[in-house]
Order: C-alpha cells, then structure tokens, then sequence
C-alpha cells in the first residue's frame, strides 16, 4: 500500500509521520537527534529513502545526517562546510562590513537526477554542492560575486533558505537569501544573476527596489511551469512568468502580505497557498486566526481555507520551510507551526486536521509518497 | 610512548559517537589537549566540527576542558595534560558549558 511520510525539523529534534493515502491515521516517530535543532530534512527524488537532515547547535556547530533506509537508521556525512578563498565581508545590522562566518545549514536539496548531489544553503549565506552524497562539500562561491558585500542579515540571520532546481534544465537552480535576495544560474553554479527586478521594498532598503538586500522569505515553484516562481517577500507576495526577469504583485485582497511560507498545489501551477502574519513584529496571524490563504488564479485573488484551524486566540507562527504538498490526488496540503502543531489537508486545503498537537516548534516540513 | 587518556564527552554528543560517556583514546606523550582532540576526532570522526572548527582549530565558544577540578580551556592546546590524567587517574572533561535561562 501507499505511503505518505512527512519528515519534520523541530528546535528540538526530527520527527517522521506516515499514514496510508487517506492521510487521517498517522504514526509518528521521534524525536530523532533529540534536543537539536533540525533545520531541515529532505529526501532524494532519486531514491525517497535516501535522507539528509541538518542537525545544528549553538554548542556543538553543524552536523549533517544522512539515511539510507527512510530514516531507520541514520549516519553523520560530512560537515566541513569551507567557504571558497578569502570570504570577505558582508553588510552587518548597522551598515559596516563584517566578515563572513559560517553558522549552520538552513536547507539540503538533493538533486532531481543524481542521488549523489545535494546542494545546502548554509548562514552566512552561501551555496555549497556534494557530489559523493553529503560526504564532501564545495562551495558555488559565484554566487557571493553578486555584490555579496551589500547583503545584510534578516532578524533570522543570513541565511540562503531556498534553492529550487529546473526540472527540464538541472543546470538552472534557483536561490533566495535573507536579506539579499533571489538569484539565477543557468550553468550549474558557475556564474549568478540578481533577480529582483520588480521587487519594492519601500521600509527596509534605502533604494527600494536595489538589485540586492531584499529580504526575499521563500519561493515555490510548480514543476510543469519552471518559469513561474512564487515568492514570499518580508512585504509582498509576488509572481514571476520569466525566470525571474520581472517580478509583480500578486498579494491581491490577502489580509496581510507579510510571511514566511509559500507552496505550490501539485496539479494546478495556478493554485498557491500562503499562510498571511501580521507583521513583522508581531509574527502570528492576523486577528488570532490561523487561515490558509488559496489563490486558484495564481495569485490577487485569495480564499481564506479556515475549516478545522483554531480561528481565536492563535498567535502561533509558520515558518518559512513549513509548508509542503505531497503528489497525491487530492492534493495534500501541509503546514508546521511555532507550537507544534502539524496540519494536514487531504483535500487540497479545503479542510484541515492537525497530526500533531505538541512538538517542539516546527521549522521544516517536507512530504514524500512511497510505493 | 602511547598514553591512554580517558576523555568524558558531552552527552548530547553521545548520540553521535554512540558510546557511553567515558571513551579512551591512544595518543603519543608528552600528552595535551590538541592530541587528545586529535585522537579522538580520528577514533569518531562524526566528532569533527562539534568540538573545535574544522580548519582553524579553535575551541568552539561554548566548549569547555577541564581536569583535576582545573578549567584547561584558555591554555594552550598544546600543553602538557596534568599527571593524573596522563596516568589514567583522572579523565580529561570535554564540556558543554552551561549557557541560557
């Protein structure tokens, strides 16, 4: 029979839930790595039970897990993660330079093709690539070429948090860094663009819509349209039908433009989901009501999806890589909050339950379908 | 001549070398800190990068040494270890230090 599993990063450990297609009875495992922060899990599109986890401490440094068996049994692979030549600086809170500083691995995306690629987005952001399976790790240090001494830090760190790779054409990845922006390579990391054309951030850069500094939060993409990207800006939700050429704003009649996570509905490239914050200080739902936006018009046009989430007193969080959906038919919809609840929606959002009532708080969200 | 040197880890590191806290490792004397990490990061290489930076070799901020009720930490990597941890009365202690509320 089919299987759902969906890998979970918390602050204080991983969990791995698995149901059957009908997604309503759940096992959960965990907590794995207990006490760490997991920032992200993912497996391999080559072979699903190829797993790599980012398991990172303020005491301990960065560690890297990698399974072979679906998360039975786990492994440490390498974590020397070495920035290329001399890193220089980059634009630190108060406007002076400061040096770069490797922190922690924020996301490992195996690649569409070679179960032995994996990329990590890493803080202080920057790219790095295995080809031996997580063993071994080089920088793309192109990337920092984009005038990497005007990126500065989000109130999260510096962090590369996104990356997204063409399914027709493996050698163009996307990326997008906090507070930087989104970037282009169309030769497999050789050499970088800036695309932010169209982006505006009036309250956060000097020059509004500068090439580099926006505080890009993540962006999603349907495989069958790579050319059309979805973004979720600090301020802003926006839409690219080019590759990124030209960005433009789909927030619409959304309550609130601010947040963090964004995804894309398996068979509808025009389906996009969003869950609106308040503000960025005050980083809960509006109203204590946690609503999952839809548009089905690819964007301006929003429905709230409400029906079995907490619609009073809810002031929790979803973070930036906590939402994903899974390839099955309805579409499953998940999302992850800041207090441990992990939703699930069978039915492409129209209804929601919660898998999970009290983990510790979710970072990551990821979902795969088994044979 | 080798030197068994008894080392307790961090326990959350345990799950990582999965061993119990106490290990030994087989280092060349005069014995010191940086080739007790040197030995212990070869006998667990999962330890690399947990401990001290993998290229500087800097301490991490919030690791700490001590041995016979002394804080080794700002010494000189290089020292000689104290006689009873060299003979094997006292282990060297890798430690998490406490930090937060």
């Amino acid at each position: 029979m089919s299987t759902v599993r969906v890998l979970v990063g918390t602050r204080k450990g991983a969990f791995v839930l698995t149901s059957d297609t009908g997604r309503e009875n759940w096992q959960i495992r965990g907590p794995f790595f207990a006490g760490w922060e997991i920032y992200h899990l993912k497996g391999s599109p080559v072979d699903p039970n190829r797993l790599y986890a980012s398991q990172t401490s303020g005491w301990f440094g960065q560690v890297i897990q990698r399974s072979n068996d679906g998360g039975d049994t786990w492994e440490a692979a390498g974590n020397k993660f070495v920035y290329e030549g001399t890193p220089g600086t980059h634009q630190w809170y108060d406007g002076t330079q400061h040096p770069w500083e490797f922190k922690r691995v924020w996301k490992l995306e195996p690649s569409l093709t070679d179960l032995d690629v994996v990329y990590a987005g890493v803080e202080d952001a920057a790219l790095f690539q295995s080809s031996d399976g997580a063993q071994t790790w080089q920088e793309l240090p192109a990337l920092r070429d984009v005038k990497g001494n005007l990126w500065s830090p989000g109130a999260g760190g510096m962090c590369l948090h996104t990356i997204i790779q063409d399914p027709g054409n493996p050698q163009r990845l996307f990326t997008a860094i906090s507070a930087a922006g989104a970037f282009r390579t169309d030769d497999g990391g050789q050499s970088w663009q800036a695309i932010t054309a169209g982006l505006k951030s009036n309250f956060e850069l000097a020059d509004s819509d500068a090439e580099v500094g926006h505080c890009v939060h993540s962006m999603a993409m349907h495989p069958s349209h790579p050319g059309t990207l979805f973004m979720q800006k600090h301020w802003d939700v926006m839409r690219t039908d080019d590759a990124g050429e030209l960005w433009y704003e789909v927030s619409g009649n959304l309550p609130s433009d601010f947040g963090f996570a964004i995804a894309v509905h398996s068979h509808e490239p025009g389906t996009v989901y969003v869950v609106p914050i308040k503000s960025d200080s005050e980083h809960f739902p509006p109203d204590g009501m946690l609503r999952v936006y839809r548009s089905r018009a690819g964007g301006n046009e929003w429905e709230a999806l409400t029906k079995g989430l907490p619609q009073n007193n809810c002031y929790v969080n979803v973070l930036r890589s906590a939402m994903a959906v899974d390839s099955l038919d309805p579409c499953g919809v998940y999302f992850g909050t800041t207090g441990g609840q992990v939703y699930v929606s069978a039915d492409a959002g129209d209804s929601w339950s919660a898998i999970v009532h009290d983990l510790p708080a979710v970072l990551s969200v990821e979902v795969q379908c088994l044979p | 001549m080798p030197t068994v040197i008894r080392v307790l880890i961090p326990v959350p590191l345990q799950a990582l070398t999965r061993t119990g806290r106490e290990v030994e490792v087989r280092v060349e004397s005069p014995a010191s800190v940086e080739m007790v990490l040197d030995a212990l990061e070869a006998e667990y290489p999962m330890l690399r990068g947990t401990l001290r930076d993998q290229v500087s070799k800097q301490r991490r901020p919030f690791i700490r040494f001590f041995a016979c009720g002394e804080d080794l930490s700002l010494e000189p990597a290089t020292n000689p270890l104290p006689d009873d941890v060299v003979s094997g009365r006292e282990p060297l202690w890798v430690v998490g230090a406490m930090a937060g509320g």
